[in-house]
């Protein structure tokens, strides 16, 4: 922390290299999935999954490659406010899917359920 | 139902607004709006008589200044508690007659209004200002700071939050409000059963303000992560600060889930989706499910800096450090995350089934202990304490003695079984006004009683304090003790007539209570009068009236533009306190020019344009609203083409200021304390000064 | 000078100004990670509603996956152009950054257009957000989505102009540094809605 900084904002650029190989990775995440889905030779549970864990994993390499995310570009402050912000969107998804699922299951049920109470 | 047709006459210049949308078949909002419109003439006469529009517009509405920005939040703040404490009053005075026979004197359609203006009001335009304005005037005096990090996008947040408050109130007298409660939960305000315009004012004021909120609470972020004095680290930091941090991560957190959930139902009204409708596989609860996402946060935002207001009040006044800072700070951050996993507690009812609602349960009692674990910090910071009871340790302590009240009945309505019988009755209206009336709006006068003389350089009358402290106080017991009990007789909330008189002389003894809560307001804003007629009696120069420990304390009162001639270096917690203890010297020479942020009338023009924008968008005048919005976005590339934003203020006129200052200082040596810290710390600077 | 030398520790910085760092990068990342949020609620309101085709079209029925990988190419495509000209703009080279910056842009625009195309072509079916609520999270969530690209192309033009009346001065470059925080996020948001609404989509 000095008194002075001559740099705009003390980010960390990212080199040719970061971005061809974030690049490179990226279209292979991309592809892949697309191929997987459009051609359908595996069945679907196992496609879902390797579909949801290209997406993450394509999402973690555009933040370390395009957007230069690392622990310590200002002091940490960047990469803690991510790590906040992905908690709250895994409450946000998690709990709004849970929470309506169970209202739908109690306060909708199915035709035989139905049957089953009469 | 896919595109709105109810309205009968929708003209292409005026939308739907015609003669009929004014209420003149109210004789209570037309004499309102006498009251209102002859008390805004004789308001703005008065402004042109006296020349003060060109010093208002320099001065105040264009300042990026954030202690001007923090006052001109606080000001709104007061003027909506009037509004608000309006609705209250009539809804106490509705059900305190309206029972049998009588109907009282609202009709459904006007009471339904009321209490959703209210709680709107309340919370949006009363607590959200006075809690935005009270971190904005006192974060950077805290921590060392000349101004916030983006002074322009304070200015233009405080102008939003203003232009929600004025969309909110044209309400009043050109259409209507929502009725609906202050969440507005479809399917009763879809489109097909609130197909006024009462809803689209709801919607719209609070996009508007929303803005601000949201804009506002990342600047107080930077402001507090980047702009620290040297020296002071993050656990040096006055637990305001962490407090105040805490409650706008939650700001930038949650109002973005406020925004997208009215835009959802924006879209139901406006262009006939089906996210929450009864047709087309929509779902009103998933809204229910996410506002709270939204809602629960919501009153974290609010408490958390009142927290921060105590524990510094409570440290001061008892002349003692505070017990156990770093446990104070984990408790904030832990109550940060854990307001994120409550949310379903306000649904309990809906019908989850066990699981979901046991963990919800469970998560919201989990809250209530690092909540308690602050309570017994401020108490073992009194403990062995000199206390002094000055006004803003009364309005701690009684905040301390409802606030326990609050969050006990809390506690129990976090346990499922209890809630299906307590869910949306009185005795849940009786717990969150005893949190937040306890909480948030004694922390906030307390903090005004307290920081009142930072920022004006005089202190508040004493005795009309007192009186409203005792009329608050009492007042607030009386109004919503009876609540509890009618709540826990299955009494349920908003409603507007009774058939059991049994029940009559509860509601009388509310309606009482909030008389006498009006007496408190009334000696309140006397106490501000009578305090700026009687200010040169009341004057305070050294800018340290209370013993202060933080670093606001240190600066002059009212502090110049710049806050500090020099940045302070921080080297303990309660950082002034340790420069007084150990004997600082205020530099009194080698000033040099001081960097500040130039004013700009950017924030009024946009904020106003929104305001077009927002009534437009309520009365369908879509030419209207087409072209403000081209206005906003026109407007906003104009102002980044203006790269000349910022000037010096030249190192005379520091010298100046500080020199009188320095005369001031010599002229206050009045002992009263010898022994005080303060009396040392003022002989030294007089001999400096010498 | 020597009338305040510090008794004890120094309280006051005197020698020097003190000029904290920008808070810029960090400020518009808050603001990023509050639109983060925002679409948290869209891609959760998806989740829930998503399946609520009531009676109308399913996704399978709708979404033409070659033409989703030809605008996500468009989407990457435009990150590396703008990754170009971040490099061209820390070596200071004013014309490549507004070479790439334009280039950057035209694939947007690309992308929007297919996207267009795209929207178009369901009205055509009859798939428009009143028809189910299925339909209502899928067009406000892309559409949220493209909104969020035009108002970046918008910006993209202003900071050409901007760059060319004044050069790559300090203002100029917190400018094109947030704006590529902007593209980059929406790239990865961009990730999500083709991952969840068109794949798994389809899958279902």
């Amino acid at each position: 922390m000095s008194a002075h900084n001559t740099h705009a904002s003390g980010e960390a650029h990212g080199t040719r290299r970061d971005y061809l190989i974030g690049f490179g990775l990226s279209v292979v995440l991309t592809a892949v999935p697309f191929a997987l889905v459009m051609l359908g030779q595996l069945d679907k549970q196992t496609t879902a999954l390797f579909v949801m864990g290209a997406a993450l994993v394509q999402i973690v390499v555009h933040m370390v490659y395009f957007l230069h995310m690392n622990t310590r570009s200002e002091g940490g402050w960047t990469f803690m406010a991510l790590v906040f912000t992905a908690v709250l969107v895994v409450i946000t998804l998690a709990g709004s899917l849970w929470v309506m699922h169970h209202l739908n299951a109690n306060m909708m049920p199915d035709m035989q359920q139905i049957q089953a109470m009469g | 139902m896919s595109t709105p047709t109810h309205s009968e006459t929708t003209s292409s210049i005026f939308g739907r607004l015609g003669l009929e949308s004014f209420p003149l078949h109210e004789p209570i909002i037309v004499a309102t709006f006498g009251v209102v419109a002859l008390g805004g003439v004789a308001l703005l006469g008065a402004l042109t008589y006296f020349r003060l529009w060109g010093y208002l517009w320099r001065e105040w509405f264009t300042s990026v200044d954030h202690k001007k920005v923090g006052i001109m939040y606080m000001v709104l703040g007061v003027v909506m508690l009037l509004r608000g404490f309006a609705d209250a009053l009539m809804m106490r005075g509705q059900q305190a007659v309206a029972f049998g026979e009588s109907q009282g004197y609202l009709n459904a359609h006007h009471y339904d209004q009321v209490f959703t203006a209210h709680g709107v009001i309340m919370i949006f335009f009363v607590a959200m200002p006075l809690i935005t304005g009270i971190m904005n005037y006192l974060i950077p005096l805290q921590i060392g700071a000349r101004d916030v990090a983006f002074p322009f996008l304070n200015n233009f947040s405080f102008w939003m939050t203003a232009a929600g408050a004025v969309v909110i109130m044209m309400s009043l007298f050109v259409g209507e409000f929502a009725r609906t409660g202050w969440l507005a939960f479809p399917p009763l305000s879809g489109i097909d059963f609130s197909p006024d315009v009462g809803v689209d004012y709801y919607i719209w004021a609070l996009q508007v303000a929303g803005v601000g909120t949201t804009l506002s609470g990342i600047n107080l972020i930077a402001t507090i992560v980047k702009m620290r004095a040297p020296g002071m680290t993050m656990m040096k930091m006055p637990v305001f600060c962490w407090t105040s941090l805490c409650s706008n991560i939650l700001i930038v957190a949650s109002f973005p889930v406020l925004t997208a959930t009215l835009a959802l139902l924006s879209l139901d009204r406006y262009v006939g989706t089906a996210f929450f409708t009864n047709t087309n596989g929509g779902n009103p609860m998933m809204y229910v499910n996410l506002i709270w996402i939204w809602g629960h946060p919501e009153v974290y935002i609010l408490i958390l800096p009142a927290f921060g207001i105590f524990s510094e009040i409570v440290s001061t006044f008892s002349g003692k450090r505070l017990f156990g800072y770093t446990s104070m700070v984990y408790a904030t951050a832990v109550i940060t995350i854990l307001s994120y996993l409550v949310w379903l507690h306000h649904f309990f009812t809906m019908g989850s089934g066990a699981a979901v609602n046991s963990f919800f349960g469970i998560t919201t009692m989990v809250i209530s202990i690092p909540t308690g674990a602050k309570i017994f910090n401020w108490l073992f910071t009194m403990y062995r304490g000199r206390i002094r009871f000055e006004l803003p340790m009364m309005w701690t302590v009684a905040f301390m003695l409802t606030f326990v009240v609050g969050g006990m009945t809390g506690v129990l309505l976090a346990v499922p079984p209890a809630d299906f019988v307590l869910h949306n009755s009185l005795f849940l209206v009786a717990h969150f006004h005893n949190v937040i009336i306890g909480g948030v709006l004694f922390g906030l006068f307390a903090g005004i009683q307290y920081w009142w003389p930072k920022a004006f350089g005089f202190r508040l009358h004493e005795g009309l304090g007192r009186a409203s402290f005792w009329l608050w106080v009492v007042g607030f017991v009386t109004a919503f003790a009876p609540l509890y009990v009618l709540g826990l007789m299955g009494v349920t909330r908003r409603l507007r007539h009774f058939d059991d008189p049994s029940l009559q002389i509860w509601f009388v003894i509310a309606a009482v209570g909030a008389v006498l809560i009006a007496g408190g307001i009334a000696a309140m804003l006397a106490q501000f009068g009578w305090s700026i007629y009687k200010r040169e009696e009341l004057r305070d120069v050294t800018g340290d009236p209370w013993d202060g420990r933080t670093l606001e304390w240190s600066t002059s009162s009212p502090p110049p533009a710049y806050n500090f001639a020099f940045t302070p270096v921080a080297h303990e917690l309660d950082a002034f306190y340790d420069m007084k203890a150990r004997g600082h010297e205020r530099p009194l020479a080698g000033y040099r020019p001081i960097h500040m942020p130039k004013n700009t009338g950017t924030g009024v023009i946009l904020a106003g344009l929104s305001v077009a924008f927002a009534f437009a968008m309520v009365w369908y005048i879509w030419w209207l609203a087409a072209l403000s919005l081209a206005a906003i976005v026109g407007g906003a590339i104009w102002h980044s083409f203006n790269y000349d934003r910022d000037y010096h203020i030249p190192a005379v006129e520091v010298a100046r200021v500080e020199g009188e200052r320095t005369r001031a200082l010599q002229g206050a040596a009045r002992p009263r304390d010898p022994d005080s810290p303060r009396e040392q710390d003022r002989d030294v600077l007089a001999l400096a000064g010498a | 000078m020597s009338a305040m030398t510090p008794i004890g520790p120094s309280f006051y910085l005197t020698e020097e100004d003190h000029h904290p760092e920008g808070s810029t990068a960090l400020g518009f990342w808050m603001y990023l990670m509050s639109d983060c949020l925002i679409f948290a609620v869209l891609f959760a309101t998806y989740g829930v509603l998503g399946t609520a085709y009531a009676g109308g079209p399913t996704p399978a029925e709708l979404f033409d996956l070659p033409l989703v990988a030809l605008n996500t190419s468009m989407l990457l495509l435009s990150s590396i152009t703008y990754g170009f000209a971040m490099i061209a703009m820390g070596e200071g080279r004013q014309r490549a950054v507004l070479g790439w910056l334009g280039i950057t842009g035209l694939f947007g625009a690309a992308f929007l257009g297919i996207e267009m195309y795209e929207f178009a072509h369901l009205i055509h079916e009859g798939a428009t957000p009143q028809r189910s609520a299925f339909l209502s999270s899928f067009w406000t969530l892309v559409g949220t989505h493209g909104l969020h690209v035009f108002f970046g192309l918008v910006w993209l033009v202003v900071l050409m102009v901007q760059v060319a009346r004044r050069g790559l001065i300090e203002a100029n470059q917190r400018r094109v540094q947030c704006l590529s925080m902007f593209w980059h996020f929406l790239d990865v948001v961009w990730i999500g809605v083709f991952t969840f609404v068109y794949l798994l989509g389809v899958l279902r």
